[in-house]
């Protein structure tokens, strides 16, 4: 039998999976769903002018994430290495709870987005997608003459 | 030895664990932490990390869909005797804390030679 150094606590296992019950509650927009619990995990957010995307995906080279925008339909894909030794090393490894390999999400937004005024940044290990809305779909203001 | 958890709503950020000779190496993923507000610190024999993201965020903002709903990490480990927490190194890159932690010199493996009979 192993021994961990770190073992995981029991009460957090069930922490998370409460949390993941909890959110699997919730109804997703989208016929595409906003699978849980994936890699990176997102934040969407809205404003008049522009749709938001956090993507929380830490530990990249900025130049290795694919964004793309089709009709509505962002996806983010790329790879994530592994910092743990290669096996057959002195090395042990304790626990191994972080993401590693290709990862690829696929969200769906609205569909008065402007896929030519998409600005993507990557800080702190957090992916930042802004697109704006189009023109035309903005409210504004009719006069009257 | 143990890793302890409170009650109050925090993230547990994932972490990857690997032990070598030398000493200990702790990754943890903290995405949206800046090194100003990540707060690394051993008490007794405690490893705390917490780690507060702070993310710029546009006005008149309204979330459609979240799946990270806090806005702090915090995980606590216990050390045993044997690390020494005054070499303690860390490092803090696109979102990922990386710790290690040397081994004391009278813990760390050494081969026993066996004496001739």
């Amino acid at each position: 039998m192993e021994f961990s150094l770190f073992p995981r606590d029991l009460f957090a296992e069930v922490e998370r999976l409460q949390r993941h019950m909890q959110q699997a509650l919730e109804l997703s927009p989208s016929i595409r769903g906003f699978a849980r619990g994936g890699f990176p995990a997102l934040n969407v957010a809205s404003t008049p002018q522009s749709a938001e995307i956090y993507g929380f995906a830490p530990g990249l080279d900025p130049k290795t994430i694919e964004v793309h925008l089709e009709r509505g339909v962002l996806s983010i894909s790329g790879e994530r290495k592994s910092d743990l030794p290669q096996e057959g090393g002195d090395a042990s490894v304790h626990t191994n709870e972080r993401f590693a390999g290709r990862f690829h999400r696929v969200i769906s937004l609205t569909d008065d987005l402007d896929p030519n005024e998409v600005r993507a940044t990557y800080r702190e290990g957090v992916l930042h997608v802004s697109i704006k809305r189009e023109a035309s779909a903005q409210p504004r203001r009719i006069d009257i003459n | 030895m143990t890793e302890q958890t409170s009650n109050e709503a925090f993230l547990l950020p994932p972490v990857d664990v690997v032990e070598d000779e030398g000493g200990i190496t702790l990754y943890a993923d903290l995405p949206g932490v800046t090194r100003e507000n990540l707060d690394l610190h051993v008490d007794g024999e405690n490893l705390f990390i917490d780690g507060r993201i702070a993310l710029e965020m546009p006005k008149e903002m309204e979330a459609t869909h979240v799946e990270v709903t806090r806005s702090r990490y915090r995980r606590v480990f216990a050390l045993s005797r044997e690390f020494n927490t005054g070499k303690l190194t860390a490092d803090l890159k696109q979102g990922v804390l990386k710790v290690r932690i040397p081994k004391a010199e009278h813990a760390k493996p050494r081969r026993i030679e066996i004496s001739p009979a």
